[in-house]
């Protein structure tokens, strides 16, 4: 089956993003496709590399970044919703005149369009949040 | 799959999406952000509606006045949906009734359904998405 994932929550706070990892986890080891996971609201804070939890906790986003690595997992974070958080690659910094950039490896930042997207190539678009 | 979708020769795939407003309009971002997908979504040529149950009800309240929150008002919005072919907008009858509100008090033309008939109107949805 071919699965779109909404992240909606941020990482710790809720463990709504523990359980979509846990989910495109399984459901890769299981065989099926993941077209995409698609982070929004609070969700982009999933994607800031700057996150340094104690070492005895899991990094939720380094572990978002090794599971894209390894099966060339599309993690698309929405601009929108980025640029109100604070979460942004080097382009966006750059145009916007910021002095530094946090996004992490494996993510890259894109438009709503790419939910809709999801939601239209998907056999399911499966959602994370409250 | 829906029966549009079965339909569709060129131009892709049509399908129904529902977008579930569940939250009052300004304690969190969900609403707001919630709008900006449904936007989004009608340059995509899908079959949309929305449906508002809970206190996500209070979002087509009329006469929203923000000033004092220091937010955007963002409940005009809703009435330019129309603008964007998004005009099926249904409302959660029980929501509604526990809260005192009467479709008069909507900025909008709705739709009321009863619960089981909310049940029902999403179990024919392709895509669901819940704020």
């Amino acid at each position: 089956m071919k699965i779109g994932v909404l992240v909606n929550e941020g990482p710790y706070t809720h463990e709504a993003s523990d359980s979509a990892y846990n989910f495109t986890k399984a459901a890769l080891e299981k065989g099926h496709e993941i077209y995409r996971v698609f982070f929004y609201h609070d969700g982009v804070n999933n994607a800031t590399r700057l996150t340094e939890p104690p070492r005895d906790d899991r990094n939720i986003v380094n572990r978002w970044s090794e599971l894209s690595k390894q099966h060339n997992l599309d993690l698309v974070v929405c601009i929108a919703a980025a640029q109100r958080r604070g979460v942004m690659d080097e382009n966006e910094a750059k145009r916007q005149g910021k002095d530094a950039h946090n996004l992490a490896e494996g993510f890259r930042i894109s438009g709503l369009g790419q939910l809709v997207e999801a939601g239209i190539q998907s056999d399911r678009l499966v959602t994370f949040g409250d | 799959m829906s029966d549009q979708e079965m339909d569709m020769e060129e131009g892709g795939v049509v399908k129904q999406f529902m977008f579930v407003n569940r939250k009052a309009p300004y304690g969190t971002i969900y609403a707001l952000e919630g709008l900006e997908v449904v936007l989004i979504s009608a340059a995509f040529e899908q079959d949309v509606s929305m449906a508002f149950i809970d206190d996500g009800v209070y979002e087509l309240k009329k006469g929203q006045d923000t000033k004092a929150l220091g937010q955007k008002n963002f409940s005009p919005t809703y009435r330019a949906l129309e603008g964007y072919d998004i005009e099926k907008l249904y409302v959660e009858k029980e929501s509604m009734a526990v809260r005192g509100l009467t479709v008069e008090d909507f900025a909008v033309d709705v739709t009321v359904l009863d619960h089981a008939e909310m049940a029902a109107k999403m179990a024919e949805q392709d895509v669901l998405i819940s704020f």
